[in-house]
């Protein structure tokens, strides 16, 4: 019996092969979006991670000089002789590559060659010419070394890993020490680390690497974007099988009156589903990784010059992620054809054999108050919600209620505009658009989606930019920043720059804690540069005279909001010093909390701390000529100055990647739901007819017919990218204002674009008519035997 | 090009038809005149080619040889377009099927074709109505009304447009006996008081009778009189 009820079933797909197309192309196509943008993720963080697990970052705790310099050999001596549990690292760049090294006796485990496969040697690591330890193309660029290489893809893109001692020859910093690895258990006995070494201080162990934290943002947005593409995907999977299964109940009730058990026939159908879900998902992660080569590239572009971190530009092919591809497609299957096999087991014996309209909005007004409802409750979650969690409920809310919102909407638009109409041809138009809504409500669905992404995702990345060069500009005002080698150094730069230069402005900072969190204290000296470009978001009228008075702090939105230090709360500065919040800034991509005091003020609690980098004013047009003379004068090399005018281009050259990858992005969603309406409007070509032949017969030529369902697609969907643009720009603020707030702890402010918004629009329309154009073509070129078929009295 | 005098509203000559992918013609070598307000009944066993043979005067179908005039308009050389004008202003189709169009009301429907052969007079509309019974069903939509009353709009919509030549396709082969009487009657009536020419196709040959002129389509030939 199985194989005769599978055999009939099967024939449906055998008869209809466009249909079977669109529910496998929907399902690919979905998980396709979906996989790609994970592939990109897992790739980076696979690479964030190589990067932490090298260099011990997020699993043990580390001792770094206080104010960020070198560690002396001597003072790592004093530390292990005193019981310190500690391994020594040093880290510098040879070229583009990161040069590590490790100190394998002392290190814990996990770090260092140990951990590094079996190639791993201790004796040969340590003794003669030494082994480095990387990718091979990393290695590659180091083969002037004369130290053995050895193929470690575990190990972070552009990364290299050796002993220290070749680390400190190779880098020529002998003796010198970045910072101290901690064992994470440490003898009690030990004396306090203030005691050995004053100048050191200990960073708490992070739940993440900076990398990761930085990027968080970056991979949030790409995930929203592949989950948002995965929906729309569904969508199409949704129609597909709903169509299938209204085209098959008058078989199904053949096969229950011949005596097939119900639940032998559910059974079967979803192992039907099964099957088709696991070609579609094989066939979509497959594209999936297609999509991701084409994107990584630009991706890690993206992330090297926005955060510098290091990710391969090459993708591997990881289990986790393609049997998550999987799973995700299977899931997808399960979704949309849950409501699909429910009715079915439902349906009653003797119930009607004719397929229904097979997508009428059943139960219509159940969903537009269901749609309300989920809005409602967004902006509930909006106004009161609290958390991420919240946050992304919200977003969730907002969506799923404003697809299902789309076709009621609809609906009222275009009764408005069939009353309003005076010609016969227009009334019946608008008529005939909106009885076609229920049929192409889930591809006007998965276009609106479409589209809210974009405007929602490209409004995001737009602010981004938009604030972060505006960002750039106030903390890059000064023309040409220079950092110092030693103390010397920077007194010599002072005094050859001293005369030629409108200001010389240091930068001070120190490692500590406030409010209960990590931060940077900075001393700022009182300046024009800082009076004039620094925008607060919050503080006190005088802010600036105060600040310059020693009176107060400013605080980063970070340490606002995680500190909870409002204006007037009041911030330990040192163990010393407690001073109240004058003004709150901005402080965009920066996990940490940051403080800054005047430089008197710094000075008194910090006298230690010398400034080792200088912001300097001079007139752009003799930043060259200032570079040659502290290059000659002070010795001071290129590589240890940058102008403003190179930071700013290379962030611009960057933003430009990063629209690179959101422009594919955008330009693919657009094209799954311009696939889902083509795919949508080639099924309803053949039910419409019944509705086209009458108006054929009464003296419209098929070629009109065609061109007004051209414009007709082309009118629904501007009606739905009318709804896109506001939906999507309350995605980009629940990104920007709910989500990212929460997520990182910094608000972006949100800026409106509105060319981008018409182009976008443009391009939807675009998408909409190439959609309905193959359909429209074939109705025009319809042989009238087959709209005479709908006459026929034997059908 | 008139071909008969004035009065000859439909003229057929030698017309063959052969259905696509069929090997032999449905009919060859027809050829039929309908005057002005004359009413003709088109009998024949299902398949014979009543209905292609409609609606190759309807302009919804061309023969493979031969021509059909209409009103004095030869259809052989129409391409799609004049075709249309056709079937929006002189000749008006009634369907087994009633094939409204299920997106307007009533009121829509029965004033659709006439608006679109530019002939729309509200007054006539409502007279229509009125006498085929819809007065009160002017706002429903289509799939609210029963079978009968499904097709009195279809018969509204075509004599709304006054056509000079009706063409009714089993008009009432989805109605019972007494719905199909009474449709078929008023719709006599109303084409009869238009002065329009009707061909009506038909299995019946109760209704065949009661027009004043038949004709059997079998073995591809018309022939004149009573079925066989």
């Amino acid at each position: 019996m199985t194989g005769a009820v599978l055999s009939a079933l099967l024939g449906h797909w055998r008869r209809n092969p466009l249909q079977l197309f669109t529910l496998l192309a929907g399902l690919a196509l979905g998980t396709a979006l979906w996989s790609g943008v994970q592939a990109i993720n897992a790739e980076a963080r696979a690479s964030y991670d190589a990067a932490a697990a090298t260099l011990g970052e997020g699993s043990y705790g580390q001792i770094v000089a206080r104010d960020g310099g070198e560690i002396g050999q001597e003072t790592y001596v004093a530390l292990r002789r005193g019981g310190w549990l500690v391994s020594p690292v040093v880290e510098g760049r040879l070229g583009p590559v990161r040069i590590i090294g490790i100190e394998p006796l002392t290190a814990p485990r996990g770090v260092g060659p140990l951990g590094l496969g079996e190639q791993a040697d201790l004796g040969a690591f340590l003794t003669g010419e030494g082994q480095i330890f990387g990718r091979a193309d990393t290695l590659a660029q180091l083969a002037e070394t004369g130290a053995r290489l050895v193929d470690a893809p575990d190990v972070a893109p552009a990364t290299a890993i050796m002993d220290i001692g070749l680390a400190q020859r190779l880098l020529g910093r002998e003796g010198r020490i970045d910072r101290l690895i901690l064992a994470p258990d440490q003898p009690l006995s030990r004396p306090a680390l203030s005691t050995l070494a004053p100048d050191l201080v200990e960073a708490a162990r992070q739940d993440g690497g900076d990398v990761a934290r930085l990027t968080d943002s970056f991979h949030l947005n790409l995930t929203a974007f592949g989950l948002l593409s995965f929906v729309v995907g569904l969508f199409i999977v949704h129609g597909a099988i709903g169509l299938a299964f209204e085209q098959r109940r008058p078989m199904v009730r053949t096969l229950r009156a011949l005596g097939v058990p119900l639940r032998r026939l559910i059974a079967l159908m979803a192992l039907e589903l099964v099957g088709l879900g696991l070609v579609a998902g094989l066939a979509g992660v497959a594209l999936g990784y297609a999509v991701a080569a084409a994107l990584l590239p630009d991706v890690a572009a993206t992330l090297r010059g926005l955060y510098g971190a290091d990710v391969s530009g090459q993708l591997t092919l990881r289990p986790a992620w393609w049997l998550s591809g999987l799973a995700i497609a299977m899931g997808g299957t399960a979704v949309a054809s849950a409501g699909a096999l429910l009715s079915l087991a439902r349906m009653p014996l003797l119930a009607s054999a004719h397929p229904r309209a097979w997508a009428m909005a059943r139960g219509g007004v159940r969903l537009a108050v269901l749609a309300v409802a989920l809005l409602a409750l967004a902006g509930g979650l909006a106004l009161w919600g609290r958390g991420l969690l919240a946050g992304f409920a919200m977003l969730a809310a907002l969506l799923v209620g404003g697809a299902l919102v789309l076709p009621p909407l609809l609906g009222q638009a275009l009764r408005v505009a069939e009353g309003r109409a005076t010609g016969v041809l227009a009334q019946w138009f608008w008529a005939d658009t909106r009885q076609q809504i229920p049929g192409l409500s889930l591809s006007l669905m998965a276009l609106l989606l479409a589209m809210t992404a974009n405007v929602g995702v490209s409004t995001m990345v737009s602010s981004f930019r938009l604030t972060f060069t505006g960002f750039l500009d106030q903390r890059l005002a000064s023309e040409l920043y220079v950092s110092a080698s030693d103390a010397a150094q920077a007194a010599d730069i002072v005094a050859v720059a001293g005369a030629g230069v409108k200001a010389i402005l240091p930068i001070l900072s120190v490692e500590a804690k406030a409010a209960s969190q990590p931060v940077e204290v900075y001393g700022a000296r009182d300046h024009a540069t800082y009076r004039d470009n620094w925008q607060l978001l919050r503080s006190f009228p005088d802010v600036w005279d105060r600040l310059a008075q020693g009176e107060g702090v400013l605080v980063n939105e970070q340490l606002y909001r995680r500190g909870g230090v409002d204006l007037g709360a009041l911030v330990a500065v040192s163990p010393r010093l407690t001073l109240p919040v004058l003004g709150i800034y901005g402080d965009y991509g920066n996990p940490l909390g940051q403080v800054i005091v005047n430089e008197a003020v710094f000075a008194g609690q910090f006298p230690d701390v010398v400034a080792l980098r200088f912001g300097l004013r001079v007139d752009p047009s003799e930043v060259a000529a200032l570079r040659k003379t502290l290059r000659d004068q002070a010795g001071v090399p290129e590589s240890a100055m940058v102008d403003q005018a190179a930071i700013k281009a290379l962030s611009l050259s960057v933003f430009e990647r990063t629209f690179t990858v959101t422009t594919a992005l955008n330009v693919l969603t657009l094209a799954v739901a311009g696939f889902a309406m083509l795919m949508s409007l080639l099924t309803l070509a053949t039910m419409r007819l019944p509705q086209l032949a009458p108006v054929w017969a009464l003296g419209l030529t098929r070629r009109k017919l065609a061109l007004l369902d051209l414009v007709r697609a082309v009118v629904l969907a501007a009606l739905t990218g009318a709804l896109a643009l506001p939906l999507g720009l309350a995605l980009a603020w629940a990104l920007l204002a709910v989500v990212n707030v929460e997520a990182f702890g910094w608000r972006l402010p949100m800026y409106l674009f509105p060319l981008d918004y018409l182009r976008l629009g443009g391009l939807a329309l675009l998408a909409a008519a190439l959609a309905a154009l193959w359909p429209a073509w074939r109705l025009s070129q319809m042989p009238p035997v087959q709209l005479l078929g709908v006459f026929r009295n034997e059908r | 090009m008139p071909l008969k005098g004035n009065t000859m509203l439909l003229s057929l000559r030698h017309v063959t038809k052969t259905y696509p992918r069929a090997e032999t013609a449905v009919f060859r070598q027809v050829s039929l005149d309908l005057d002005a307000g004359e009413m003709l009944a088109l009998t024949g066993e299902s398949g014979s080619g009543k209905s292609t043979l409609l609606h190759l005067i309807g302009g919804l179908d061309t023969a493979d040889s031969g021509s059909v005039a209409v009103a004095g308009i030869d259809l052989t050389p129409l391409d799609d377009a004049g075709r249309a004008a056709l079937r929006r202003g002189t000749v008006g189709v009634i369907f087994q099927q009633f094939n409204l169009i299920p997106s307007l009301t009533v009121a829509a429907n029965i004033a659709f074709q006439a608006r679109l052969s530019g002939r729309h007079d509200p007054d006539r509309a409502r007279m229509l109505a009125e006498r085929l019974g819809l007065k009160d069903h002017l706002d429903k939509h289509p799939e609210q009304l029963s079978g009968g009353q499904q097709q009195r709009v279809a018969i509204a919509r075509t004599l709304a447009a006054a056509p000079r030549l009706v063409l009714a396709d089993e008009p009432t082969g989805n109605l019972d006996e007494a719905t199909a009487d009474t449709v078929f009657a008023l719709m006599c009536e109303l084409v009869s008081e238009t002065g329009a020419g009707l061909v009506l196709v038909t299995h019946s040959q109760r209704l065949a009778a009661r027009l004043g002129r038949r004709l059997h389509l079998g073995a591809g030939q018309l022939i004149e009189g009573l079925a066989v």
